[in-house]
């Protein structure tokens, strides 16, 4: 995999996600399974392809260890990579174990004493995001599960090393968003990334559950869509049919674009990448424009790095 | 029955429905009211007067963005900043009804532009910038306006050297700009570094209620934190808690005394004292006359015309006593750098 080979890809897949028709409500729920689909790989799928060695690292040092959320350090190309992500289960026991992905506050601790040291030592960042959400439980707001979120974001965002948030699968809401800030954000062909579940929107918005389709359809959480509003940088696709019908070629998609944005982010003064990723979100947003003149981002104008 | 499912937001519906089953008043009435605690009645007059606290029982009513802003500021009031950003419809999107009729709505009920005002005021004789929310306006709910109005809240106390006043009353999140009010989140948070560059504090006072993305942001960085009493402090509401894991929830659940006895608040303040005791905790921060150009200095790297406001800061300097400069330093004699001078 040459950098000449993945840079044709990455403009090729671009243009295409650029001149995608908007997708219509079948292909959107089709989306939304597609991003939890149980077969899908997840955080340590990926991590165990990308890194010849990983050592994941347990505990937030002042509670507990949080197992819907893995941390740790990775050889990556011959170079140290902090890797953060939530986790999902596939059996019953494993979905348990792991809280469905649903990370509390330890989790996000644990993300931030990982992230800690990686921009300590001088290595990249990259969070992998799957979840339907952070954990709804009285012990987690107990214990500051909306602290642990926003500290996450802030510590994301004062990081000196570069960072990268892929989202891999479901990114739903703040426990989303806690690994999401970052100098790039990339985003797998079938995954969703979105305010809140459908589920969730479908009870809150219509009163009635079985308006999730519905609620797809409102919110358009894809990744053509999420790369049209400016908050991903990239659309990674994946192998023909999804991700779930082949891991190795996933992961090795992901591994070229992952690798090329990482070298490209290595080039930038540490100064210049955390401008630029003030800049990025601060631009998210569009307002009202009145009298055409408000000059705020109202959409991607420029073609994505690559 | 999980009806929710995984939904981790506190909507807006459901803490009206919450509110009005624990006989809240749903809708912030900006005129007379009956306390729901203890029935007392009160006049419209008699509602302002008391700051929307119950004289009989304490309970404490909901107040909108402006009357905040009269509470808390003095005599002459605040000058509003950015009051004309407004909402657009970045996804077209309708659920029971379309977002920009819900907008239009919310804009005639309330009078509001949006659901937070953002001004310049002094607390008790302490000069700030203040950002507050309203409930009243889509459930105080974060979209893009609040986020950019926030966003230059943090930015405009910076530049002027201000500290930062956070009054909190949002239900998260504004699922109708979908995955871009997600992004407030980060943009709120990132803002609000101008004041930790400035070095000047953040104050947040967290009315009811509190919850989702607002609280899992901005509403959880204050240097100093107060809650008022009975506020809903959660990222997750307990509905959607008791849905999702079937816990049996205790009634002050997620409530401001509980939040206190969590170690997630630093105080629970009494509306009527508020004023007060931020005007106090302002004052103690304030940093000596002629400020620390050492320390105030990063903020010329934030904001724009910041260079020149920290030039002016180091020609101002010192102000202090040399003999107290040489106190702090024994050993030296040198009493003109302003690098060392006390914050
Ligand atoms: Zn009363």
């Amino acid at each position: 995999m040459s950098d000449r080979k993945q840079g044709g890809r990455f403009r090729k897949v671009t243009d295409k996600v650029r001149r995608a028709p908007e997708p219509q409500e079948d292909d959107l729920w089709e989306r939304v399974q597609l991003a939890r689909h149980a077969q899908r790989p997840y955080t340590l799928d990926y991590i165990n392809r990308l890194c010849t060695d990983f050592e994941e690292l347990h505990g937030d040092r002042y509670f507990a260890d949080d197992a819907a959320l893995v941390a740790g350090f990775g050889r990556y190309h011959d170079t140290p990579v902090a890797f953060i992500g939530q986790q999902k289960g596939r059996d019953t026991n494993e979905r348990t174990y792991r809280n469905f992905g649903m990370a509390g506050p330890e989790g996000y601790r644990k993300a931030m004493r990982v992230m800690e040291i990686a921009n300590r030592l001088g290595m990249p960042v990259v969070t992998l995001i799957d979840t339907p959400g952070a954990f709804p439980g009285a012990s987690a707001e107990e214990r500051g599960q909306g602290g642990a979120i926003s500290r996450s974001i802030q510590m994301m965002w004062r990081l000196d090393v570069p960072t990268v948030a892929v989202v891999i699968g479901e990114g739903s809401s703040g426990g989303a968003l806690g690994l999401g800030v970052a100098d790039r954000v990339l985003m797998l062909e079938n995954s969703t990334y979105s305010v809140i579940s459908p589920e969730g929107a479908s009870a809150i918005l219509w009163r009635d559950a079985s308006k999730a389709k519905l609620a797809a359809q409102a919110f358009k959480p894809t990744a053509a869509n999420c790369y049209r509003w400016g908050v991903v940088d990239a659309v990674v696709p994946e192998p023909e049919g999804g991700a779930h019908t082949d891991h190795e070629q996933a992961a090795e998609i992901l591994d070229q674009y992952l690798s090329r944005t990482l070298a490209d982010l290595g080039a930038m003064p540490a100064a210049e990448r955390r401008r630029a990723r003030r800049e990025r979100f601060r631009k998210l947003g569009p307002l009202r424009d009145p009298e055409g003149g408000m000059g705020m981002a109202t959409g991607r104008e420029t073609p994505p790095p690559g | 029955m999980s009806r929710v499912g995984r939904n981790i937001h506190v909507s807006v519906d459901r803490l009206r429905q919450l509110a009005q089953r624990e006989g809240r008043p749903g809708r912030i009435k900006a005129d007379a009211g009956t306390c729901p605690k203890c029935d007392s009645h009160y006049s419209a007059d008699e509602m302002r007067r008391n700051l929307r606290v119950c004289p009989a029982c304490g309970h404490h009513f909901p107040v909108t963005a402006r009357e905040r802003m009269e509470q808390l500021g003095e005599p002459g009031g605040y000058v509003e900043l950015w009051p004309e950003l407004r909402a657009s419809d970045p996804l077209q999107f309708t659920d029971l009804k379309p977002y920009t009729e819900r907008i239009a709505e919310a804009e005639k009920s309330t009078g509001m532009g949006e659901a937070i005002v953002c001004a310049e005021l002094e607390v008790r004789h302490q000069p700030a910038v203040a950002a507050v929310m309203d409930f009243t306006f889509m459930g105080g709910s974060m979209g893009a306006v609040v986020g950019e109005k926030f966003a230059r809240a943090c930015d405009h106390a910076a530049q002027k050297g201000l500290p930062l006043i956070i009054v909190s009353a949002s239900g998260g999140a504004r699922m109708q700009e979908g995955t871009l009010a997600l992004m407030q989140m980060a943009k709120t948070v990132i803002a609000l570094d101008a004041l930790a560059e400035a070095r000047v504090p953040v104050v947040v006072v967290l009315a009811h209620p509190t919850t989702g993305g607002v609280w899992a942001s901005f509403a959880s960085l204050g240097d100093v934190t107060y809650a008022e009493p009975g506020a809903l402090i959660a990222f997750s509401g307990p509905r959607v808690i008791e849905e999702t894991t079937r816990e049996v929830l205790p009634a002050d659940f997620g409530r401001a005394e509980a939040q206190l006895k969590n170690g997630q608040v630093d105080a629970v303040v009494d509306r009527r004292e508020l004023a007060e005791r931020i005007g106090r905790v302002l004052h103690i921060l304030a940093r000596p006359a002629g400020g620390d150009a050492s320390t105030a200095a990063p903020a010329l790297q934030w904001a724009q015309g910041g260079a020149q406001r920290v030039g002016e800061a180091v020609q101002a300097l010192p102000s202090l006593p040399r003999k107290m400069m040489d106190r702090m330093r024994p050993g030296s004699t040198d009493g003109e750098d302003p690098g060392e001078a006390p914050s």
